[in-house]
């Protein structure tokens, strides 16, 4: 079943435009739990309240402010708000294009396919250029009236837009000392190196499936029946051995796994 | 992002990084490496609070339908809903025991070259930090991805929900990126985009002039900018200098919604020294 788009707008390259919708490229299979009143065994509801007091706060006395120093808040008010709202617009402007790999793993927020509204030449022209220069554009835009920094990209024929998560919410390796402790000795990393190769391989997602949601729903329509499934106590882990010797036991054992494989 | 419902104040606190949110252990071949994981994203660092008609700062609360009454941490539990409020309730040690034995570590079962991952799969961001004694095995496991350009590539079981994780080395730190499993991630066929059309080639080159003409090679992280943060808090300054909306509440020493600076938290434990409270 096709899916329905989420938003409408145009992918804008210099004065050229391209109209385009914008579909959710992720499908959430997390099992959800509801919070449920032990008790009663209901949803439980939520209210914000007075931590002095004790007492509710109903909604529209509730105000939004931001602390300055312990105790002291400037308050903004609705029409504050309202006035960060950027102006609505739906180009998705593209003003500069850089190799996919400058880019940071942890800057990559929600991807969003794209897909062509109407013409699809401009599309699939586009898709190929993006592939041939080996480039992603930097695109912004607004969207249900927050502003988004994105990276256009091409994936397989098609074009992905991501949102990108901005510097100031990622935090960076850089910022982080070295962990302490001595620095691994030169036959340690040689070992390590041999263990990393036995273990090489290419990323193919098809070799990982979630086998834990399964057990939980499993478990669950056991419940539902009526069942107590019985579970099995989680032990305790041991200690192990030296580093050297945990290394020389290691390669051994997946170079018997290869050899048998 | 969407964002979860919270069960508990703990778990809002670990959330923001003031506690590692799993301990566990790293393992490459039999070697394990017992760590503690740690957010490596943060929402904004403007955080607004919600306030009172005085400004008292709020907090959130659950309450019981039924009773209407406040309810705490131990009168909470999940249910699934398996028909119109019709639940089935599992508790968290159910849930844990759930977990096969070998998802209850990373276990970097494969090592794969790092420009490998398509950027479609990566979700939320993670350090991991050596918790005590085993800065020996990290540092040799860090080092050695580093050096060979690999990332390593494992799932495990956290707090009811299998993750599939990528490992990079970065600045001798471990980086954990949670990935989305194939079948979360759409395809262009299920999404219903058509098949590619023939494209003339005067269009293909009229976009390759246009991406030429305005790459770079290089991209300063910092122009990734929140642009609603910063107007926020230019807003924040205003106020503040007028002295306007300004409000000041006595209040004893909290815990609960205090600002927690990860980084700062992070730094101690790579220190090796006791975790801020």
């Amino acid at each position: 079943m096709a899916a329905r788009a989420i938003w409408k707008g145009n992918l804008k390259l210099n004065s050229t435009k391209i109209p385009v919708k914008l579909y959710s490229a992720i499908q959430d299979r997390t099992v959800r739990f509801h919070i449920l009143d032990d008790r009663a065994k209901l949803r439980v509801k939520q209210h914000m309240i007075n931590p002095e007091s004790g007492d509710e706060v109903p909604n529209e006395e509730i105000r939004k402010g931001f602390e300055i120093e312990p105790g002291t808040f400037v308050v903004l008010e609705e029409k504050d708000l309202e006035s960060l709202v950027p102006e609505a617009s739906r180009d998705v402007a593209i003003k500069k294009f850089v190799p996919p790999d400058v880019i940071p793993p942890e800057y990559y927020d929600r991807p969003y396919y794209v897909g062509p509204d109407g013409d699809q030449s401009a599309y699939f022209a586009l898709a190929e250029a993006l592939k041939n220069q080996e480039r992603e554009g930097i695109a912004h835009w607004v969207m249900r009236k927050q502003p988004y920094i994105g990276a256009l990209r091409a994936q397989g024929d098609h074009l992905v837009l991501f949102t990108l998560r901005s510097a100031e919410e990622v935090l960076s390796a850089k910022d982080l000392p070295r962990p302490a402790g001595r620095a691994p000795e030169k036959k340690e990393l040689a070992m390590a190196k041999q263990l990393v190769e036995l273990l090489r391989g290419d990323f193919d997602p098809k070799d990982y499936k979630d086998e834990y949601r399964a057990r939980v729903m499993e478990f669950v329509e056991q419940k539902a029946k009526g069942h107590k499934p019985r579970l099995k106590l989680v032990k305790a882990k041991r200690k192990t051995a030296s580093l050297d010797k945990v290394l020389a036991k290691s390669i051994e054992s997946l170079k018997k796994e290869k050899r048998s494989a | 992002m969407p964002k979860r419902k919270r069960a508990t104040a703990t778990e809002e606190e670990e959330q923001r990084g003031a506690r590692p949110m799993w301990s566990g252990t790293l393992t490459f071949g039999l070697v394990s490496v017992p760590v503690d994981l740690y957010p490596g994203n943060r929402s904004s660092r403007t955080p607004l609070r919600m306030l009172g008609p005085e400004g008292v700062p709020l907090a959130r609360r659950y309450y019981s339908q039924k009773t209407g009454n406040d309810l705490d941490a131990d009168s909470m539990i999940r249910g699934y809903e398996i028909d119109k409020d019709k639940f089935v309730t599992v508790t968290d040690e159910e849930l844990e025991r759930l977990a096969p034995e070998q998802s209850r570590d990373i276990d970097l079962r494969s090592f794969v070259p790092l420009q490998s991952i398509p950027p479609l799969y990566f979700d939320r961001s993670y350090f991991l930090v050596p918790s005590s004694g085993s800065e020996k095995a990290y540092r040799l496991l860090g080092e050695t991805m580093k050096k060979n350009d690999l990332a390593g590539i494992a799932t495990f079981v956290m707090r009811g929900k299998e993750y599939l994780v990528a490992i990079f080395s970065e600045n001798g730190i471990l980086r954990a990126e949670t990935m989305r499993f194939s079948d979360e991630l759409r395809t262009p066929k299920e999404v219903g985009l058509p098949e590619k059309t023939r494209v003339s080639s005067a269009a293909v080159k009229k976009f390759e002039n246009i991406i030429k003409k305005h790459s770079d090679n290089t991209l300063a992280l910092s122009t990734l900018k929140d642009e609603k943060a910063e107007a926020l808090r230019k807003l924040i300054a205003k106020k503040k200098s007028s002295r306007k909306n300004v409000v000041h509440v006595e209040m004893p020493e909290r815990e609960e919604g205090k600002v927690v600076d990860l980084i700062e938290v992070l730094k101690k434990s790579l220190a090796g020294k006791k975790k801020a409270a």
